[in-house]
Order: structure tokens, then sequence, then C-alpha cells
């Protein structure tokens, strides 16, 4: 009955409405054990008895159980119900920890008599293996043994896990279409203060209005008529551009070239984005191209004060092959399903990071933002970034440079407003360079590569954010959890157009769920471990202050300008502006100049003199050992790097029961109900103490009572060249000399 | 120690509180002032100080000090200033100011900054002067300062050859080095008075009443009363109850250095014990001791729990058999039955002294940033520090699962073993995670038991190639703080503890860590002569304190000794980097919110009396809870 996913091969085109049929999920046979499904599942094959293998390999660890494809994930379902399962205290309401999402699949490993092959699409999957090996993007790891179950389920379950997760398949058959056909077009729960979504007008206006800009609002793509063009479909529905750009000025360059405003500095300066103008050889063209860009420039400089740069990405920063390139290799050393090798590796371990430079690539994008940064608080001076396709690092890098300058995007909302302006709405290719439909080519983490450089903010400055580790965990692993519309197109344009064929075949108006819906995936409980309890919230006094110092609201850092701003100058900074722009100096602009480095350390170090205001400036400390590893994403599900009561999170507990404490005196006090005495609850907390979290809490189970400590298995001594030093002894004066003073020299 | 005048860090807050005298000095101050000199060269005091973790108190009583002066220490005095000289600091440039040097600091200040420019460190912690190539053609002379707490200074100052006046350098070389220049100790003028006598805090006997000593199968014994049964040990000595005196000295003729198998740590419930001991006289006929062989049975005997012990070797294997050659070496499995040999592969002295050579070459003055953690791999450092933290938490876990008694040797057993049984003693027992239990901890394993910190720091030694000089003690305590790390609730002292310890291992302000054993100590008559570090420390606790310390007293920690978990202690290894911002707001945020709850507590309470002032029947009294009693929260 479940057979279509078993003979992958002779599909010519995925279909996708064959699967909905909800009178299939009624199989007696495999009620039981079913795992829960989520409406619109459909179990496309099954194989049992399955046993799922622990990381070390032992028999003792193995679970018995029912393995499932489904169109939304690979579920295992255990024969036995774990007592495990009772103590988890953040759980996610769409997968559980034996689900596997099929976008979530990175790569899959069949174990063939002792020897490991990667499974890739192309492969003969006639030969089954005897047991598969899943990695997967949220870094989890799974065995599953396939010899017990008989070889025709074998074969099918296989086959049907690695054409489902592996191939190519359609946008339609991503599940996120066939759970909102399936779900009561439940309306987004607007809670206050909303998430601007930046699908209309209004949200638009909110946001220049909140910061002072003054770009002009272009409505002519509001039906997405330009985008319908095939170039254009980058651009958003609605967009602000600089007011001396005419809307002609967008068809010249189908779009590209044409500053899209992205936030504005309270001094009235502006930060803009664009696509670089296609690569052209001819002289003429050239010369058209430049005095366009120049063009375009000037309308930039003409939003303040006259003064621009031109800040191009495409030239200083990886590129987006090389940041796949450095990220696989980078992920490689957490996906570990072997203690032997996790050991050895852990010699080497400083120099194995290093070698994939994605931190280095965390350096560098930190770097280039920190001296963006510079141009906008220091100098006033208007950005304009410039980027092969323009919504690739120019998202990156704007999205930062806006984190660090404004306290609002550190907040939970603000922060996810800033996702939907910059990178939803934007237009970042969220369903390329996701993997979504596994047509590798184009495939390049560079969301998750920003969510590092705002981990690295976040572990700089922990009370600054009012959102937590956790959350950028949690929605880096959404990433590939193919339900909510927020990652799953290329473009708004793609978004709008698809979701109106949808409805329009099924017959009424549908709508997939963003990933801000955060009760989706998390009940109330388990939201709370979204939000920092470190986070300094603004106090009222620190507000009204604000309010009172008119007209530049309180970002920290003035810094004694070189040469201040001279409004009476306009008609001699125009003119000196022409003369820079002329001719081949427009490129010594986009270049990065030697003393860009020295520079920003300047501005940097500027900074850390002041008194540090978390509703102000941020910056990022760069040094090597300032940059670290998002533990919590990558170490989490290794069982021997846990340390089971210990980790910040103790600190941050003790830290939150605190702070609860304060209010619920302060409640006492406001209230003045003399019965309830604060010290009862915090009695109920002792009792708890002999369960020891683990670091990576909320992510790894907990631990009561006793647990053995990881040993090292390798010493690999040999490895270690210490030279002839090693075979010194530790005295050379055995036994002789005890004196106080020893002689000189030897 | 670059201070900045007016002080707005820690140390001057120090300086400014009880003992002026002593605070200003302690090289720690200084960890910050580098810092906020730097910092504080364009901002307003007030602004600077703001962002150092003391917060705000620290700013009134710091103010009330004169920029940049030089506060002088009980009988410290001044030996000479030179007024031309130019400090050369790799983070700020040349610097023109003036040095002065008395017989315990040396004391450069520039007050053409502003504020001014402060440099103040003991003469302890320089192990080597250098003049650095020939006179310029300014007529200057260059000065390197080689540093043990991981810096270098340089210096260049107007000097004439052959003039009468001799460079203030030379008296530098001259207080440096009292040992060389047959010159007393700072540490023996210094009379400084403290509420607390720092060498009352570790009374063996107290402590092994404590871990509930003596029982029925140990016993306490005197034998070394007069140091002749091993010389390097303490005078108060656990063995087995069942091995008289005279077979002590029997076993100690076994024992490289007579250092026999003791008692350091007993399990209070399975009784299994952690002894340690030197390495045995086996040679390479495999010699035999029966004494030996029955001692270790006692030791094994002395469990119920487990027919079998453990001796854990922390040599690597290679190393332990080379010793043979010269009569050492290890036990053999056929001699002693029932025993499992288990080498640690800990490196020897001369390893660790380069290791940290090459550490200082990559963090000091400036990081590589591109390659900072190939550069920090090549160190091997944290890779030392793995293994010995690994070896640790084997003897943890095999006491603490395996309920099994251990026995811990290397070739001499003052350097790894010590490492090892006091690390291992600070997972197992939560007693040595307070602040006075881990100066037990170091009086007890490292003091007592002959740590010999005279040969291996080299104080007051011109002789700075010296072969015995490793950072051994160093990386003590560099795996204590990755403890601290990977728990950062279950120790009492603070990171700014450690690092004052480590600072005074080379001031020879404090008598604590002079001599080599026990017995020099009591010789050189130190408890009377000097001040112990422990009576600094002691007698303003609250500064070393670890505000969110709770008290998990049975508890065994198990530290993840993977290099996953690891990292280098940017806070000790790179402070005089401006840029190292000390990372220590969250500690800082929790004493602001303790504050907060007890004024609310403080207001509840009010509250609380008024209402039972009118009522006439009291609310039911949770009384006597203070307000800054730590919860307990869930681990």
């Amino acid at each position: 009955m479940f057979s279509l996913g078993s003979n992958g091969g002779k599909y010519t085109k995925p279909s996708f409405v064959s699967y909905v049929n909800p009178e299939q999920k009624g199989n007696d046979a495999l009620q039981e054990k079913n795992p829960v499904f989520l409406p619109g599942e459909v179990v496309f094959c099954s194989a049992s008895p399955v046993l799922k293998c622990t990381h070390d390999d032992l028999l003792e660890g193995s679970i018995m159980g029912t393995l499932f494809c489904t169109n939304f994930r690979i579920s295992f379902v255990s024969d036995q119900v774990l007592l495990e399962d009772v103590v988890q205290p953040f759980r996610n309401r769409l997968y559980g920890e034996n689900d596997i999402p099929l976008t979530c699949v990175d790569q899959i490993y069949g174990d063939y008599d002792e020897k490991r092959k990667l499974i890739t699409n192309t492969q003969m999957k006639n030969k089954h293996p005897n047991g598969i090996i899943v990695h997967c993007k949220d870094l989890r790891v799974f065995q599953f043994s396939l010899k017990l179950a008989k070889e025709e389920a074998a074969k099918k379950i296989f086959q049907g896990i690695v054409r489902h997760s592996l191939e190519p398949k359609s946008l339609r058959c991503i599940f996120a279409f066939s759970y909102c056909e399936n779900i009561a077009g439940a309306p987004e729960t607007q809670n206050k203060p909303r998430t601007l979504m930046f699908e209309n007008i209004v949200d638009w206006m909110e946001e220049m209005k909140r910061t002072k800009g003054n770009c002009k609002l272009l409505e002519i793509n509001k039906d997405f008529t330009i985008s319908q063009k095939v170039l254009f479909d980058r651009l958003p529905q609605f967009f602000f551009i600089p007011t001396n750009v005419l809307e002609k000025d967008l068809a010249a360059y189908q779009g590209k070239g044409v500053p899209i405003w992205c936030w504005s500095h309270h001094s009235g300066c502006a930060l803009f984005k664009t696509a670089s103008l296609p690569l052209v050889q001819e002289e003429s063209f050239l010369r058209a191209q430049k005095l366009y860009m120049e063009r375009m420039l000037n309308a930039v400089a003409h939003n303040y004060l006259y003064a621009v740069k031109a800040v191009d990405l495409s030239e200083t920063l990886p590129s987006i092959q090389d940041i796949q390139q450095s990220y696989s290799r980078f992920k490689q050393n957490f996906l570990i399903d072997n203690i032997g090798e996790f050991w050895i590796s852990d010699m080497k371990w400083f120099s194995t990071l290093e070698t994939t430079r994605w931190l280095s690539i965390i350096r560098q994008c930190l770097h280039k933002a920190v001296e963006v940064v510079e141009y906008l608080e220091k100098e006033n001076t208007n950005i304009l970034l410039i980027e092969d396709g323009g919504t690739d690092l120019s998202c990156v890098i704007s999205s930062l440079v806006q984190l660090m300058l404004d306290p609002h995007y550190r907040t939970l909302t603000g922060f996810q407003s800033l996702v939907q302006k910059e990178w939803v709405v934007g237009g970042h290719n969220f369903l390329e360079r996701c993997n979504h439909l596994n047509n590798k080519d184009k495939e390049s983490p560079v969301f998750l590569l920003f969510l590092e450089c705002v981990w690295q903010l976040l572990q700089q400055h922990s009370l600054a954010f009012q959102f937590s580790e956790t959350y950028l965990t949690v929605l880096s692993d959404s990433i590939s959890v193919a339900i909510f519309s927020t990652f799953i197109f290329s473009s708004p344009y793609q978004r709008v157009s698809s979701m109106k064929t949808e409805s329009q075949t099924h017959g009424s108006l549908l709508n997939i769920p963003s990933v801000w819906d955060w009760s989706l995936q998390f009940d109330c409980k388990s939201q709370e471990f979204l939000f920092n309890p470190l986070y300094r919230e603004k106090s009222k006094q620190e507000k009204t202050r604000n309010k009172n110092q008119r007209p530049k609201p309180i970002r920290q850092l003035s810094l004694p300008n070189a040469t201040p701003p001279k409004k009476y100058f306009f008609k001699e900074e125009t003119e000196s502006l022409r003369k820079m722009l002329r001719g081949t100096r427009i490129s010594r602009w986009m270049h990065l100049s030697d003393s860009a480095q020295a520079s920003v350390w300047e501005f940097y170090n500027a900074w850390q003199q002041k008194p540090l205001d978390y509703h102000g400036l941020l910056l990022p400390d760069l040094d090597g050992p300032a940059i670290r590893l998002w533990m919590q994403r990558y170490l989490r599900w290794i069982p021997e790097v846990q340390i089971f009561g210990g980790g910040d999170i103790t600190l941050v507990n003790k830290i939150t029961s605190l702070s609860q404490e304060l209010e619920e005196l302060r409640m006492e006090l406001e209230q003045q109900v003399r019965q309830a005495d604060p010290r009862c609850k915090s009695t109920e907390t002792v009792n708890k103490s002999t369960i020891r979290m683990s670091c990576f809490f909320p992510f790894a189970s907990c631990r009561s009572g006793s647990f053995k400590p990881a040993i090292p298995t390798s010493h690999c001594d040999g490895e270690m060249d210490m030279g002839h030093l090693a075979e010194r002894e530790d005295e050379d004066t055995e036994l002789t000399d005890n004196s106080v003073i020893r002689g000189c020299a030897d | 120690m670059e201070k900045s005048g007016s002080a707005d860090s820690l140390g001057s807050k120090r300086s400014s509180s009880r003992q002026p005298s002593v605070d200003s000095l302690t090289s720690t101050n200084t960890t910050r002032s580098d810092r906020s000199a730097h910092l504080r060269s364009a901002v307003s005091p007030d602004a600077a100080s703001a962002r150092t973790d003391l917060g705000a108190e620290v700013l009134k009583e710091s103010s009330r000090i004169a920029e940049g002066e030089l506060q002088l220490l009980p009988r410290e005095s001044v030996q000479d200033t030179a007024s031309d000289v130019t400090y050369i600091c790799p983070f700020l440039g040349a610097i023109r100011g003036s040095l002065t040097v008395t017989n315990y600091r040396l004391f450069f200040k520039c007050l053409d900054k502003d504020p001014a420019f402060v440099l103040d460190l003991p003469v302890g912690v320089i192990s080597r002067v250098e003049k650095i190539g020939a006179i310029s053609a300014q007529g200057e002379v260059s000065f390197g300062l080689v540093c043990k707490d991981i810096r270098n200074l340089r210096f260049a100052h107007r000097y004439q050859e052959g003039s009468l006046k001799k460079s203030i350098f030379e008296l530098v070389n001259k207080f440096a080095f009292p040992v060389s220049n047959a010159l007393r100790m700072f540490a023996f003028e210094y009379g400084q008075p403290f509420p607390e006598n720092g060498w009352k805090v570790y009374d063996p006997l107290a402590e092994y009443k404590r871990q509930g000593l003596p029982n029925e199968s140990w016993r306490i014994t005197k034998a070394n009363e007069h140091y002749d049964v091993c010389e390097t040990y303490p005078a108060t000595l656990v063995v087995p109850a069942n091995i008289p005196d005279e077979e002590l000295k029997r076993v100690a003729a076994f024992r490289a250095k007579g250092r026999i198998p003791v008692l350091s740590w007993i399990h209070p419930e399975t009784q299994a014990t952690v002894t340690r001991c030197s390495q045995p006289m086996v040679g390479v006929n495999g010699k035999r001791s029966k004494e030996d062989e029955k001692h270790l049975q006692a030791i094994m005997d002395a469990n119920a729990q487990s027919h079998k012990l453990f001796i854990f070797d922390a040599r690597p294997p290679v190393n332990a058999a080379a010793n043979k050659m010269k009569g050492g070496g290890f036990e053999s499995e056929d001699a002693y039955q029932n025993a499992e040999l288990v080498f640690l592969d800990i490196h020897n002295i001369h390893v660790m002294r380069e290791s940290l050579r090459k550490l200082k070459e990559v963090v000091y003055p400036n990081i590589e940033e591109s390659h900072w953690l190939s550069n920090l791999e090549s160190t091997h450092w944290l890779e030392h520090i793995k293994l010995i933290l690994a070896g640790a938490l084997r003897i943890a876990d095999k006491v603490e699962s395996g309920k099994t008694s251990v026995v811990v040797h290397c070739s001499d057993g003052w350097d790894r073993t010590a490492q090892l049984s006091s690390l291992a003693m600070l997972m197992l027992d939560g007693f040595y995670r307070t602040l006075r239990g881990f100066q037990v901890l170091v009086e007890k394993e490292w003091l007592s038991f002959g740590h010999r910190f005279q040969l291996r720091i080299g104080h007051g030694d011109r002789n700075h190639t010296d072969a015995d000089r490793s950072p051994v003690f160093l990386q003590f305590i560099d795996c204590v703080w990755q403890m601290t790390r990977q728990f950062p609730a279950a120790f009492e002292f603070n990171e700014f503890f450690l690092i004052t310890i480590l600072d005074h291992l080379y001031s020879c302000l404090f008598g604590t860590f002079l001599c080599n054993s026990e017995q020099q100590r009591l010789e050189e008559d130190l408890p009377k002569r000097t001040v112990s570090l422990w009576s600094y420390i002691n007698s303003q606790h609250e500064e070393f304190t670890n505000p969110l310390y709770v008290d998990y007293a049975n508890h065994v920690l198990y530290p993840v000794v993977s290099m996953r978990h690891l990292e280098l202690w940017v806070g000790y290894y790179i402070r005089w980097n401006p840029r190292m911002r000390p990372q220590e707001p969250l500690h800082q945020h929790y004493r602001e919110l303790l504050a907060k709850r007890a004024e609310l507590q403080r207001k509840v309470e009010e509250l609380q009396r008024e209402v039972a002032g009118r009522a006439a029947v009291a609310p039911p009294e949770k009384a006597g809870s203070p307000a800054g009693s730590p919860v307990q929260t869930c681990v």
C-alpha cells in the first residue's frame, strides 16, 4: 500500500497530489506504532523491525522499532516507551527527537558489509545496505540497522528515504504546501509588539518613520508587475529608494544598480544596498555603466550631506561558493558517529577548526560590518553596499550593521522584523541557498552565517539581546524544517505567486505559516527558552531621559570627527564629489584600503573606552580568542562533551531565579500581599538539585544520579613532538642538590 | 603592571581600602589597570571606570588618591629614580617618564599623559634583565625585562658609558635577584599586620580530622617529625594503621627521595583513598621490596569495597621505563598483585617549560588573528592541560565510581603527582572548592608535600636558564580555572583569586611560596619572619568571592577534558593586551540583582512588621533567613 516511495527510480516527475489521500492513514497494521502525524502528512513506506543504534555502537544502547518515511520526515518509532521522553523540558511540536524532516537530511551513508559509502542520488540503489547513517543539517546523527527487517521492506525503506530526501524535487513537493492545505487558515497570532512582515506599505512606512529617514517609496511593483519580468524577480513589493532616483532608472539595468534603502542612521545618513551591474567588456557599455553608477551614487550622496561610500562586498568578502565549501568542511567535524574518532580528532581540534576557515569567514563579515558602522556612525557617510546578486552578503552585512547600531533589532520582535526586511522580503534566495529541492549547485549557508555572526555578538554582549542563544539555535534548525514560508521561497514574488496558484487549485485562500509563529513549534513553557533572562530592558529612567534629549536619540559614541560635517559647503562638496567619481577613481572607492584594518581597530578601541551602553552602539571584539565556536549549536548532540551540572546555563539559571525572586518581591510590595512568603518558592527548587542539566540545555537530556565521565580513549602521544626534552629527567640533579640557591648556568 | 594614576580599576579600589599599602602593589591591580590606562587616555575617569566590573563604588574612593603617586609599603625604600626613561609599550608606543626602583618594585610613571600612565610591578616577577644593542645615536641604551608573568618590558634611557653614576637598570638587576646578590628578599622586610594570620589556615590534624582520620584503617604518624624519613615530606603523615613506623623507613629506602605512599584523601563513604608517593627504585634488575609491597597491599586492604588497587603513573610509559636506567622505574604487576598500573602520559618539566615559552611567543605582545588557533595548538599548552585534567579525572572516577583506592606517582612525586592529586581532590571534595578549602589544598598538596617552589620559580635567582624552572604550579592553577569555567557556580572563589595567587607566586612579597619544603620553611622561620598570602586574601575575601557560588558540597565534578571545552585563559595570559576586555559582566549583573533583592526583602520585612504591628496576629514568620543567603537552584 505504501509503495509509492519504494520504486523511486521509475518516477519521472514527482506528483504531489496523489499522495494526499487521507484514507491511507488508517492502516491498521501500523496504527499502534504510528508516529503522531501532522495535518497533511502521509506515510510513503515503513519497515520493521529496525534497530536504532546509539552513537557508540554498543548493542545495549540500541532500540528496536519501526522506521517510517513520510512526505515530511523520516521517523523512528520505538517499540518500548522510553522513560527519557518524560523529562524532556523542551520539545518541538512538529518533530520529535527521533524524527528527521526530509529537508533536514544532509547526507546519508550506507553500511555495506562494514564498508561505508556515501549515498548520492545518482547511485544505483538496487543493493540496499545493512544499515544507514543519516547526517542531519541540525547536526544530529542517526544510525539505523536494517538487518532485522525483511529484505523487501528494508529495500523499500532505503529507496524511499533516499528518493525523498536526496533526489531533486519540485517546489510543490515541499511539505509546507500539503501542510497548509490541511490546517485551518489560522490567523497569525498578532502579539504585541508584533513582528513587522514588510509585506504591506504600512510596515515600511512605520520603519521609515521609526528611523526618521527620508526616502521615496516605490509602489510600482505592488502587483509584482516588474517582478514578472524574469530579471526583476528579486525585488520586493514595496521598497524605498533615494529621492533622486527616478522610476525609469529601474528599467535601465533590470533593477540592478538601484540603491534600495535598508536603514537610516539618526544623523540622517543611510544604508542602501544594490546588485552590481552586469559585467561588460565593450568600452561604450562600460562608460554608460560608469555614468549610471555615478548617478546612483550621487543620488545616495544626496540623501545626506553629499557623502557617500560604495562598499563592494563581492570583492572583499568570500564568495558564496567559499562559504559553502568552508561550511561543509566545518560541519563535518561535528557529525560524529564514533567515539574513537572523536578522541583522535580532539588532538588536532584547533588546527582542524582553523583549516575549515569558517570562523575566519565569520570574522571577515563582522569586520566588514564594523567598517560600515564606522562610516555611518563616525563619519555620517551614506553607504551603498554592492554585491553581485545583491541578496546574499549584502543581507548579512546590512543586517549586522543594523544590529550593531540599532538596539531595536536586539529585541525579539525587532530581530524578526530585521530578518523579514533584509532577508525574506529583501529577496534572499532561501530556496536555493538552503537546497530544499536538492539541486546542490547553489547551496550556501548564507543565512546561517548571519546567525553565526549574531551569536558572536550575543556571546560577547549577553546583556544586550532580548533573545537567547537557544533562540538562534532553534531558528537555525527551523531553516531545514520545510513548513515555514519564511525559508522555502526564492523571493517574495515566488511566494505570492505560488500561493496564488495553490489557492486557486485548492479553492480557498491558503497561507503557509511563518516561522515567527513560535507556538507552532513550542508550547508556552518551551517558548520561554527563546528569551534571554539576562536581557537588560531599557529602564524607564533611560527612556524618559532619551525622550527629553532630542534631537539625537542617544546611541553612544559621538567620536570627535576629524572633519566635522559642514552643511554650508554643499556646492564645493558636490564639485569635489564629482571629481572623485569621475573615471577610474570610482573603483578606488570600492576597494578596501590597506588602512581599513587599522582604522577599524582604532574605531573599536575608541568605542571600548566608552562606558558600555547595552542600548547603544554595540561592536564585536574581533581578536582571535574572541571569535568562538557556537558550542550549543554544534556540540549539543555529542555525549562526550556534555558537562552535567555545569556550563554557563548554571549562571543563567541562577540569575533567572534571582530575577524571578526579585519580581515576586516587587509584586508583593506593590500588592502588599502579606501572607505570601517569597521564600516558599525557592525551597521548591532545592529538591531538584540532584538533577544535573547538560551545559547544552535545553537540548540535551538531564542526568540524575550517577553517571560516568567521558575519559579520552586515545592519546596518540607519538604525534606530540616534544623533541629531546621529553627524554630528559625532571631533575638532572637527582638526590644530591636540595639547597635553596642553585649555582649559575650549566 | 601598568596602572593609571587616578586608578579607576580594581587595584586602586583596594589600595584605598583597609590595607592601602599592600593593595596598591599587588600586581593584580595592574591587571585591569593596564587596560584602563589605555582606555582612559581619551576618556573621563568616570566613564572608564564605569566599564570595569566593579562599577561605581570604586570611583569615589579611588579618586582621592593622587595621580601616579608611588605608595610605599612598610619598610620599602626608594633606591633611585631616573627621570629620562622611555618605556616602549608594545600597545601604546614610546612613553617618556621617570623610573623609580625600590627594594620591592619598579615604578614607571609618565605625567605628560592625561591621565598619568603608570607601570608598577614587583621586581620579583622579573626573570631577566638584558641590555639590548649598543648605545644609540641619541646616547640611549635599551634594556629589556623578561617577566615571569607572560610579558616583556622594554625601556630606553640616556646613559653615559663610563660615568660614575650607574644605570638604574643595574639597580633593577640587583634588587630583582636578591638571592644571587646575597640580599634579603623583600618578604623578610615587609611586616604588614593583618587581622588574620594566614600561616594558621592549614592545620594538618584539623584537615585529617575533617576527613574522618584517623580511623580503624589509617593512623596519623609523627615518624617524620624530624624529617628523617623523608626531608621533603611534612611532619604529619597518614599511613595504613597496620604499618609500624620502623617499616616506613624500609619503604622509604625503596621509594625515590624517601617519598613513601601516604594518604592524601579518603572518600567519606566508600573509604577509597588517594595516596601519593614517588617512583619505586626498581632499577634495571627489577628490584623488589617486601615492605613496599606490603605497604601497598595495606592501602588496598584499608578499603573493603574493592579488591583492587590502581597505580597511576603520571609519566608516559617510555619515560617511566627509561627511569629504570637510573635506578627508578614503576611497579611490576607481578610484584604487586591486584594492582593495575596506568600511565597518564604527562610530560616532564622541561617539555612544560618549553610549551609555556612558545605560548608566550604566540600571545605577547600581539596575536596573529588569522592563525590564532593553529598557533595556539602548536604550543601544545592546552594539550598538556588536557592530559593533566584527564589524568585527574580518571583518578576521581576510579575513586568515586569504582570505589577503588588509587596510588599516584611520577618520578619524584612533587610535580605531576601534586597536580594530579590536588585536582582529583578538587573534583571529589566540595570543601576544596571554597575559598579557605582551596588554601588548605594548596598548603597541603603543594607546600607541605614539598613541591619545589624555589627551584621551579627561581625566586630572586638570576640564573634564568636554570633547567629546574618549570610552570608546574601555573598549570595546576590553569586546570583549576578550566574547571571553574565548566562549573561556574561550583567554586566559592573567582578568577581574580586565581590571578592573585599567581601574581604573588612571583612577587616575593609574601612568604607562602618561598623555599622548597616544609622543613626548609621552618628552618627559615618563615611563619614568624614573613606574612602569608592567605593573611592578605582572607582579610578582604569579598574581593575573591564568586557571587554565584552554590554550595554543592556532595557533588563530584567531572569536567569534560575534550579540547572542545578547553580554552586559553585569556584573563591571565593575554591580560596585558588592552584590547582584551575582562568578561565578568554576568557577575556584576548578579551582584546588582543581589543588592536589589536585599533591598526589596528589607522593604517587604518592614511592611510585614508594620502589618504585624497593626494586626493582632503576626503573619507566619519565616524569620532568620538573612537577605544574603544563597538560593539553592538545580544544577
